[in-house]
C-alpha cells in the first residue's frame, strides 16, 4: 500500500514538474519587453511579395518583404525608448475563441477583436484606456489619433450605451453582404437577404457559420417588411431611421428568436453548407452562386476570381451586393488587457506603439493590400491607394485610358473627408435610378468621356465592397452584444443545427424498425440453427 | 556508488504521471463541469436537460445511425478484403495491405478535400446528399481501423482447421460460416470498436463535406464556444458511458464466444 502511494506521489510530482517546464523559459529582463499580441488569422501582412507586386503611389513604392510583425520589433529597437520590445504574435479564429483563452488563463497585452466582443469585455472591466499621450494629435508619431477617419471615431463612440473610442483602437472595418456570380444571378434577388430561403437558389448559397452573422441574416428577413417600411419612409430624420433599424436588429426577446429559430431552420434546408472559409473557394471554383460575406472577404474572393478568370480566360465576375433591408457595420479594434499589461509602463508604451505602427499609413496601405480589409486610417496615402487600386486610368499616355467609355464618380467623402471621391469604371457598378449624366469638359483629363454621378448603387465589384457608398452606411446597422440574452440566442443556434427527434418522419422510423426486426431475427435463427438443423437429421434417419 | 537499479514498479512512473495528467485529472474536471451550473452549484438539471430536449437526444440518435451505417459499410467492404488478403498465395501481398493502409499516411483533412472534389465531379452539388456523404467521408477515414484487425485475425487463422472441416464434407460456404466467421469475432469486434465510436464524433468530416446537422462532437464544440462548459462537460460525460457500455457489450459478446466454442 505504502508503495503504491510512494508512485503515485512520484508521479504527481513528476507531473508537477512537467508543467513548471514551459514557464520557466518566459523569465524577462529589465531591458526588454515581451509584447503579446493576438490577432485574427490572416489579419495582416506577413510579407513576402512578390517582387512585380510593389505598389507604386506617385514615387512612394510600398512593398511588403518582412512580415509587419518583425517590422515593428525592428523599428521599434531602432528608436530610443531606453528598452526593446519582443513580440508574441499569435492568432485566434473567432471572438468566442479568444474569449475563452482569455478566461481559461491565456495573458495578452493588447487583442484585436470585434466591437460587440470589446463591449463585453469592457462591461468586465478587463480592458485598459488608452494613455492621454497616446491621443494626442499634435504628437509626432501618434499615426492612429492623426490618421483615424472622423466617420469612424463618430461610429464606434456610440454603440448602444457605449463609447469605445476610450478603450479601443479601430483596425478594420467594413459590412456585411453577398458575393454573387453575376451572370447566374439575378439582381433582384440578391438584392435581399431572402435569397437565403429562396428555393430558385436552392443548395446553392452559403451562409456563415456563425451565430451572429445567421441571426442578423433571420432577423432581416424577419423583419424585410418593417426594413421596408423605414427605408421608404421620408417623414424620420436620418438618425430617427438608423435608431428604429438599430431596434429591429437588436431585438433579442423570445418571440423574435422564436421566429429567428424558423427562419433559421428554413435557411439550413435551403443553403449549400455554413461555413467559415470553404465558402471562399467554393465561390470562385463556382460550386455555389452566392455566398454571404464579410466586405473584406468579399474583396479577396473576387480578386482570387478574377485571378482565376485571367487565367482560364472563361471565369465569370463576381460581384457584391449589400441587401436593401440592412447590413451589418462592423469594427475589429485594438483592445489592451489589464491582465496583461499588468501595470507595466513599458508594456504599456509597447502596445500603444504597436498600435500605432500599423495604423502609419504606407503599413495600412501594405495590411489592405495583403488581407483585402478595409483600414480604420483615411489618410491621404490610403486615398491613393484606393485611387491606383480601383480608380481608371487618367492619363492620357497610357494605352488604357482609351479602354472605358463611361466613368462615375465614386464618392468617399464620408470616410476621407470633403471632396473625396475616384473615377471609376461605371461597369463595375451597378447604379439604380437615373444617375446624373453629363459630359465632363472642365476636367482635361476625363474629357471625351460620359461621366456619371448620383444615384444609389446596388451591387458593385471590388470598389463597392471596399468603401461602401454613403447611401449603404445610412442603412447599416451595428450588432450589439447580446447581454444577459446570449445564452438564449445560442441554444436557439444549436436546437436550428441539431436534428429535432420529432422531426424524424414516420417512414424512417419504420423502414429502421424493418430492418432492426430482420437483423434480430436473423442472430435468432443463427443462435438455434442447432436446433433446426438436428431435427433434420432426426427426419432423414 | 550503487547502481541504479529500477524495478518494474518504478518503470510504471512516466505513465501514471502521464494517465494522471492527461486522463485521470480532466476527468474529474468534466465530472465536476457536468454536475454543476454556471455559479458552481451542484446540480442535476445538465443530465436532465439533455434527455428532456428534442434536439439533443435527436442529435444522439443521428450520431448512432451515421455511426451503425459507417461501421456497417466499413465491415461489409473490409471483411472480403481482409479474407482474400490474408487467404491469398500471392507473394507481394504485404504490398496490397500497404496500398489499404497508405492513406493514413496522409492528413485526413487533406484526403477529405480531395474527396469533396471527386464526390462533387460524381454527384453534382453534394449538399444534396448529406447523409450519404458523411458515411461516404466516415468510411473512407475509417476503413483501414477496420482491415487491420481483420486481417491480423484472419491470418493468424490456422488453416489446417478449415481443412478438416473440409476433409470432413463441409462445404465452402460451411466452412466459412462455422470455422472461419466465428473464429474472426475478435477480429470484427476490436474493428467496430475502432470504426463505430470514432464515427459518433468525428465532426470534421461532417463539416467539410457540408452536412449542417450537428452530431454529438459538434454538439459539444458548440457548447463549449459559447463558454457553456457545464452542458458541454454532461455531453461528453454521456458520450464516455456510451462507449463504456458499448465496450462492455462487445466484450462480453466475445466472451460469450468462445465459452460456447469450448463448450462445444
Amino acid at each position: 500500500m505504502s508503495k503504491k502511494i510512494k508512485i503515485a506521489a512520484t508521479a504527481v510530482a513528476a507531473a508537477c514538474l512537467l508543467c513548471m517546464v514551459p514557464f520557466s523559459g518566459c523569465s524577462e529582463t529589465e531591458d526588454t519587453v515581451t509584447l503579446r499580441v493576438a490577432n485574427w488569422e490572416e489579419y495582416i501582412d506577413l510579407g513576402g511579395w512578390d517582387e512585380d507586386e510593389v505598389i507604386d503611389l506617385d514615387g512612394e513604392e510600398i512593398f511588403g518583404e518582412n512580415s509587419v510583425v518583425d517590422d515593428f520589433a525592428e523599428w521599434f529597437n531602432s528608436q530610443d525608448y531606453g528598452f526593446k520590445v519582443k513580440v508574441e504574435y499569435s492568432t485566434f479564429g473567432t471572438n468566442e475563441d479568444l474569449y475563452n483563452q482569455l478566461n481559461l488563463g491565456d495573458v495578452y497585452d493588447l487583442v484585436c477583436p470585434s466591437e460587440y466582443m470589446i463591449m463585453k469585455l469592457m462591461k468586465e472591466g478587463k480592458l485598459l484606456k488608452y494613455s492621454d499621450e497616446f491621443k494626442k494629435e499634435s504628437v509626432e508619431g501618434n499615426y492612429y489619433t492623426q490618421g483615424v477617419s472622423d466617420y469612424i471615431i463618430e461610429s464606434i463612440s456610440d454603440i448602444g450605451d457605449y463609447d469605445l473610442t476610450e478603450y479601443a483602437a479601430c483596425y478594420m472595418w467594413g459590412t456585411t453582404g453577398l458575393v454573387y456570380n453575376h451572370d447566374e444571378v439575378n439582381e433582384d434577388d440578391v438584392s435581399t437577404w431572402s435569397i437565403l430561403t429562396n428555393t430558385d437558389y436552392e443548395k446553392a448559397v452559403t451562409v456563415k457559420d456563425n451565430v451572429r452573422d445567421a441571426y442578423f441574416a433571420a432577423l432581416s428577413i424577419h423583419y424585410a417588411e418593417e426594413l421596408d417600411a423605414i427605408n421608404a419612409d421620408s417623414s424620420m430624420t436620418e438618425d430617427e431611421k438608423t435608431e428604429a433599424r438599430s431596434q429591429l436588429l437588436n431585438a433579442t426577446d423570445d418571440e423574435t428568436i422564436a421566429a429567428a429559430e424558423d427562419i433559421l431552420k428554413d435557411i439550413k434546408e435551403n443553403v449549400y453548407s455554413f461555413e467559415t472559409d470553404s465558402g471562399k473557394s467554393d465561390m470562385v471554383t463556382g460550386k455555389v452562386l452566392a455566398n454571404f460575406q464579410w466586405s473584406g472577404d468579399a474583396v479577396y474572393i473576387m480578386d482570387e476570381a478574377d485571378a482565376a478568370a485571367e487565367e482560364s480566360e472563361d471565369g465569370t465576375e463576381l460581384w457584391f451586393s449589400v441587401p436593401d433591408e440592412s447590413t451589418n457595420l462592423w469594427f475589429d479594434g485594438w483592445v489592451m488587457l489589464k491582465d496583461g499589461i499588468d501595470g507595466n509602463a513599458n508594456r504599456q508604451t509597447a502596445a500603444e506603439a504597436f498600435v500605432n505602427f500599423i495604423s502609419r499609413p504606407d503599413i495600412a496601405v501594405r495590411n489592405m493590400y495583403y488581407i483585402g480589409y478595409t483600414s480604420s486610417i483615411a489618410d491621404e496615402m490610403v486615398f491613393d491607394y484606393f485611387d491606383w487600386c480601383y480608380g481608371v486610368v487618367t492619363d492620357k499616355s497610357d494605352e488604357d485610358y482609351y479602354e472605358f467609355e463611361n466613368i462615375y464618380v465614386y464618392d468617399v467623402s464620408y470616410f476621407f473627408g470633403d471632396d473625396s471621391y475616384i473615377y471609376i469604371d461605371m461597369d463595375t457598378i451597378s447604379v439604380d435610378g437615373a444617375a446624373v449624366t453629363y459630359a465632363y469638359s472642365n476636367d482635361e483629363y476625363v474629357s471625351g468621356y460620359t461621366v456619371y454621378e448620383g444615384g444609389t448603387i446596388s451591387s458593385g465589384r471590388q470598389v463597392f465592397a471596399q468603401y461602401p457608398t454613403t447611401e449603404v452606411i445610412e442603412r447599416s446597422v451595428i450588432m450589439q452584444d447580446f447581454g444577459d440574452d446570449l445564452a438564449a440566442i445560442n441554444q436557439m443556434w444549436i436546437n436550428v443545427r441539431c436534428l429535432d427527434i420529432t422531426d424524424i418522419s414516420v417512414t424512417i422510423v419504420v423502414v429502421v424498425a424493418i430492418v432492426i426486426a430482420a437483423i434480430v431475427a436473423a442472430i435468432c435463427l443463427y443462435r438455434f440453427r442447432y436446433k433446426l438443423f438436428y431435427k433434420k437429421r432426426r427426419k432423414t434417419a | 556508488m550503487t547502481k541504479i537499479r529500477f524495478n518494474r514498479k518504478q518503470l510504471c512512473i512516466p505513465y501514471a504521471a502521464f494517465l494522471i495528467l492527461f486522463v485521470i485529472a480532466p476527468l474529474l474536471v468534466i465530472i465536476y463541469y457536468a454536475f454543476t451550473d454556471g455559479t458552481g452549484q451542484f446540480t442535476f438539471s445538465n443530465l436532465t436537460g439533455f434527455f428532456s430536449n428534442t434536439n439533443t437526444l435527436g442529435t444522439l440518435v443521428y450520431s448512432f445511425a451515421i455511426a451503425i451505417v459507417t461501421t456497417l459499410v466499413c465491415l461489409v467492404i473490409a471483411y472480403p478484403v481482409s479474407y482474400i488478403l490474408a487467404k491469398s498465395k500471392i507473394k507481394k501481398k504485404y504490398v496490397l495491405l500497404m496500398l489499404f493502409i497508405m492513406p493514413m499516411w496522409i492528413n485526413f483533412t487533406l484526403r477529405i478535400t480531395a474527396l469533396k472534389e471527386i464526390l462533387t465531379a460524381i454527384e453534382g452539388n453534394i449538399s444534396m446528399y448529406p447523409f450519404l456523404n458523411t458515411v461516404i467521408g466516415m468510411t473512407y477515414d475509417f476503413l483501414p481501423f477496420m482491415i487491420l484487425p481483420l486481417y491480423n485475425s484472419l491470418s493468424k487463422l490456422d488453416n489446417s482447421l478449415s481443412e478438416a472441416a473440409a476433409d470432413l464434407g463441409a462445404n465452402g460456404f460451411t466452412v466459412f460460416m462455422r470455422v472461419t466467421l466465428p473464429l474472426s469475432v475478435p477480429g470484427i469486434i476490436s474493428g467496430v470498436t475502432m470504426v463505430l465510436l470514432p464515427s459518433m464524433t468525428n465532426y470534421v468530416v461532417l463539416d467539410m463535406l457540408y452536412n449542417s446537422t450537428y452530431i454529438m462532437g459538434s454538439l459539444i464544440g458548440s457548447y463549449f464556444s459559447a463558454y457553456d462548459w457545464n452542458n458541454g462537460s454532461m455531453i461528453s460525460l454521456i458520450l464516455l458511458v456510451i462507449i463504456f457500455i458499448v465496450t462492455l457489450v462487445t466484450n462480453r459478446f466475445s466472451d460469450d464466444d468462445s465459452a460456447r466454442r469450448t463448450a462445444l
